[in-house]
C-alpha cells in the first residue's frame, strides 16, 4: 500500500497580484519519483519552494507524515534540496561542502568523515574531496550539491531543475544516474522540470501544471497516452489535433466522423451529444501516410520531411488545409517508404489508438503558452 | 595571434600611455622617496649624502613610536566604527529595490563633491563648545553645560568616520551584491539557522569586501593630517601629521620618507592579506 509523505491542502500563493498557486492539492506517496512538470510560471518553482520552506504559501496547509510543517522554517524540515545552479558554499572544499548539514547537525567527527565519504562515493568524486567547487567542471558540481543534499538522509530529496545547466550528453548520463541513485536510496525525489522528455523518462507520476493548477496527475504512460486536457496534450509531446464530430452514440460505442472517414471509437469518459465536435487526438507516431491510390485514408500532400536516423518524420498537408505530423519508423523491406515533398499521399492512423478530448472554452493556445510549450522541447 | 604593433596603433598608445604613467607617476617618486629615507638630513639641501638608517632608527624613538601606536589605535577605531556602521548599511543597501539603490549609492557620493577640508570645517562648527549639538543637547535639557567635545580622540574619530565611510561601503555593497540568495538558501536547507548561516556563509563570502573596505580605511586613517589639525587639538595625532611636520616644519626628509615608507608597507600587508582571501573563493586566477 502506497504511503502519503507529503500532503499539500488547498495551497495558495499571490506574488504582487499575480496568482502563482490556485487552490492547488497534491499527495506525494513515500519513495515515488514524481515530477512536476510545466512552462515556466506555471508554479512548479514555488511549489518546490514550499515544501523545502524557503516560501510561505497564502492558504492551505503542508503535512509531512500527518506532522503540519506549514510554518517550520527549512533547516528544521527534513528535506532537502538540490538547487538548479548547485549553490555550493564557494568557500569550502567538496568535502566541507557535503559535510555543511552533518556539522549543523553537531555530528561526531569520525561519523562526519565516513558519512561524507560514502556520499561522495556514491557519486563518484571519492578523489575530489580537497577540491573546491570552482576546480569542478558542471557535471562534478551537480554530483556535489547531489552529495550534499543526501548525506543528511532526508525522507524527501527536492530538485529544481537540476540538470538544466548541463549539456544534451552529460543531462542523459545524469537522468540516469539520479534514478539510480532514488533506487538505491529508496528516498522520495520530486523533481522539477520544463523538459517534457526527462518527465517521462524518469517518473514515476508526473504532476503537469499551469497557472498554479494541477492539469493531469498521472503515470508517463496516462499522461502521454491519456492527456487530460488540450493544455497537457499539446505540452507534452507533439500533438495532430483533429475535428471530430459525433454521428451515433450506442452503449459504450461511438461513431466519430473525421475528415469524412466514420470511425467506431469507445466513449470517452466526459458527456457527450449527438453531432457535438470534439478533439480527435493522434501522436505523430500513430498516424500511417499511405500510397495516393489506396482506398483508407485522406488525401494530402507531403510538404516537409525531417530525417530522423531511426524515424522518418513528415508534415503532410490535407486538402482542406490542416497539417498533419507523422514518424514512422523505418521498414526496410518497403522500397516506396521515402516520400519527396510534394508528393501526394494518403494519411490514415491505427485504428483505436485515437484519444478524444471535449473542446474547450479557452481554446486556441495563446502566443504566450506556445512559446513556453516552444521552450521546453529545448 | 598577435598584431604587430603598426597594424594596432592605438593599443600601443594605450600600452604606453599606462606604463607611462606609472613608471614617472607611481615608481619614480615612490624610488625618489625611498631614497630620500635613506639619506642624511640637511639644513640647506634638505637631503644630502652619506647613506644611512638614521630615519628608520628614529623611528624606534619612543615619543614616535607612541604617537604611532596612538595614530593606529585611533585609525583602528575608525575601522571598526566604519565596519560596525557600514557592514549592515551594505547589507540593507543591497536589499531595497534596484531603482531605490541607486539613489543611494548616489546620495552616498554626493558629499565627495564637496571639498574634505570644508567639510571638516563644517563638523567643528557642530561639535564646537557652543556649536549645533551642544546648543540642541542643552535645550533638549540633556545636558547643563556644554560638553568639550572639540579637540578631542573621539572628534578625530567622529571626523575620520565621517569622511571615510563610503569607502568602507561601497566595497561591502559590491560583495552583498554579489552574494547569492541561493547559496544562503542551501545553508538553511541543510540545517543552518539564521546565526549559523551569517558566521559560516555570509562572513567567509563578504570577507574581499572587508579586507578591501578596511585596506580603504585604515590607511588613510592614519594619514589624514588635516582632521586632527581641525578637530584633535595637539595631543591626537596621526602618522600624516608626522609625516607632514618632518617636511615642511622640523625639515627632516629622511625621516618623514621612512614614515610614510612603513606607511605604504602596511598597505602592501594589506593588499596581500586581500589577495588571499579572494584567491580561496577561486574569483582570482584559480
Amino acid at each position: 500500500m502506497k504511503q502519503t509523505l507529503l500532503f499539500l491542502s488547498n495551497l495558495s500563493k499571490q506574488f504582487g497580484g499575480k496568482t502563482v498557486l490556485d487552490s492547488l492539492d497534491l499527495e506525494i506517496y513515500d519513495g515515488e519519483f514524481i515530477t512536476l512538470l510545466g512552462p515556466s510560471g506555471c508554479g512548479k518553482t514555488t511549489l518546490l519552494r514550499m515544501m523545502a520552506g524557503f516560501d510561505l504559501p497564502d492558504h492551505g496547509i503542508v503535512t509531512l507524515s500527518g506532522v503540519d510543517i506549514t510554518q517550520t522554517p527549512p533547516e528544521q524540515r527534513p528535506l532537502n534540496t538540490v538547487f538548479q545552479n548547485y549553490a555550493l558554499f564557494p568557500h569550502m572544499s567538496v568535502f566541507d561542502n557535503v559535510a555543511y548539514g552533518l556539522k549543523m547537525e553537531k555530528r561526531p567527527k569520525a561519523e562526519i568523515r565516513d558519512r561524507v565519504d560514502e556520499a561522495l562515493a556514491m557519486v563518484q568524486l571519492e578523489d575530489f574531496a580537497k577540491r573546491k567547487p570552482h576546480q569542478l567542471s558542471g557535471g562534478q558540481q551537480q554530483r556535489v550539491a547531489i552529495a550534499r543534499a543526501v548525506v543528511k538522509r532526508p525522507k524527501m530529496l527536492l530538485l529544481d531543475e537540476p540538470l538544466s545547466a548541463l549539456d544534451y550528453k552529460l543531462r542523459r548520463t545524469m537522468q540516469v544516474e539520479l534514478k539510480r541513485l532514488q533506487r538505491e536510496l529508496g528516498i522520495t525525489f520530486v523533481f522539477v522540470t520544463h523538459d517534457q522528455e526527462e518527465a517521462l523518462s524518469m517518473s514515476d507520476r508526473i504532476v503537469v501544471l499551469k497557472d498554479g493548477r494541477v492539469q493531469q496527475l498521472g503515470t508517463p504512460r496516462e499522461v502521454y497516452e491519456r492527456p487530460a486536457n488540450v493544455f497537457t496534450a499539446r505540452f507534452v509531446g507533439q500533438t495532430n489535433f483533429f475535428p471530430g464530430r459525433v454521428t451515433r452514440i450506442e452503449g459504450d460505442r461511438i461513431s466519430v466522423d473525421v475528415f469524412g472517414l466514420n470511425r467506431e471509437l469507445s466513449k470517452p469518459p466526459f458527456r457527450i451529444a449527438m453531432n457535438q465536435s470534439l478533439h480527435v487526438l493522434l501522436r505523430p507516431e500513430d498516424i500511417r501516410v499511405l500510397a495516393p491510390d489506396d482506398t483508407d485514408g485522406v488525401a494530402g500532400k507531403i510538404v516537409e520531411r525531417n530525417y530522423k536516423g531511426s524515424t522518418l518524420d513528415s508534415v503532410i498537408e490535407l486538402e482542406d488545409g490542416i497539417q498533419v505530423m507523422a514518424s514512422e519508423f523505418f521498414d526496410e523491406d518497403d522500397p516506396a517508404f521515402d516520400y519527396s515533398i510534394g508528393e501526394r499521399v494518403r494519411v490514415s492512423w491505427v485504428d483505436g489508438w485515437e484519444w478524444l478530448l471535449a473542446e474547450e472554452s479557452d481554446e486556441p493556445l495563446t502566443d504566450e503558452e506556445e512559446l513556453a510549450a516552444d521552450d521546453a522541447e529545448h | 595571434m598577435m598584431l604587430s604593433i603598426k597594424q594596432q596603433p592605438f593599443r600601443a598608445a594605450v600600452l604606453v600611455l599606462v606604463w607611462g604613467w606609472l613608471l614617472f607617476l607611481v615608481l619614480a617618486p615612490n624610488m625618489l622617496v625611498v631614497g630620500a629615507s635613506v639619506m642624511t638630513r640637511d639644513p640647506s639641501t634638505f637631503i644630502a649624502l652619506p647613506l644611512n638608517l638614521d630615519a628608520y632608527r628614529q623611528l624606534f624613538n619612543p615619543l614616535y613610536l607612541e604617537v604611532f601606536l596612538h595614530s593606529l589605535y585611533m585609525a583602528v577605531m575608525t575601522t571598526l566604527i566604519c565596519l560596525l556602521i557600514g557592514y549592515p548599511f551594505a547589507w540593507a543597501l543591497s536589499h531595497v529595490e534596484k531603482r531605490r539603490q541607486m539613489l543611494l549609492i548616489f546620495l552616498l557620493i554626493v558629499p565627495f563633491w564637496t571639498n574634505s577640508l570644508v567639510r571638516t570645517y563644517a563638523l567643528k562648527l557642530i561639535l564646537a563648545t557652543n556649536g549645533l549639538l551642544n546648543s540642541a543637547l542643552m535645550s533638549l535639557g540633556v545636558i547643563e553645560e556644554p560638553a568639550q567635545l572639540l579637540y578631542t580622540e573621539g572628534a578625530v574619530v567622529v571626523g575620520l568616520v565621517y569622511l571615510l565611510l563610503p569607502f568602507m561601503i561601497l566595497p561591502l555593497y559590491s560583495v552583498f551584491e554579489d552574494l547569492r540568495q541561493d547559496v544562503l538558501l542551501a545553508s538553511h536547507d541543510l540545517g543552518a539557522g539564521r546565526f549559523a548561516t551569517f558566521t559560516n556563509v555570509i562572513i567567509p563570502l563578504t570577507l574581499p569586501g572587508v579586507l578591501a573596505g578596511v585596506m580603504l580605511v585604515l590607511l588613510p586613517a592614519m594619514g589624514l593630517f588635516f582632521v586632527p589639525d581641525i578637530l584633535g587639538g595637539s595631543r591626537n595625532l596621526l602618522v600624516g601629521n608626522v609625516i607632514k611636520n618632518q617636511f615642511l616644519d622640523a625639515r627632516n626628509w629622511p625621516f618623514g620618507a621612512a614614515a610614510s615608507i612603513v606607511l605604504t608597507f602596511t598597505m602592501a600587508l594589506l593588499m596581500f592579506a586581500h589577495r588571499l582571501s579572494k584567491r580561496r573563493l577561486g574569483e582570482e586566477g584559480a
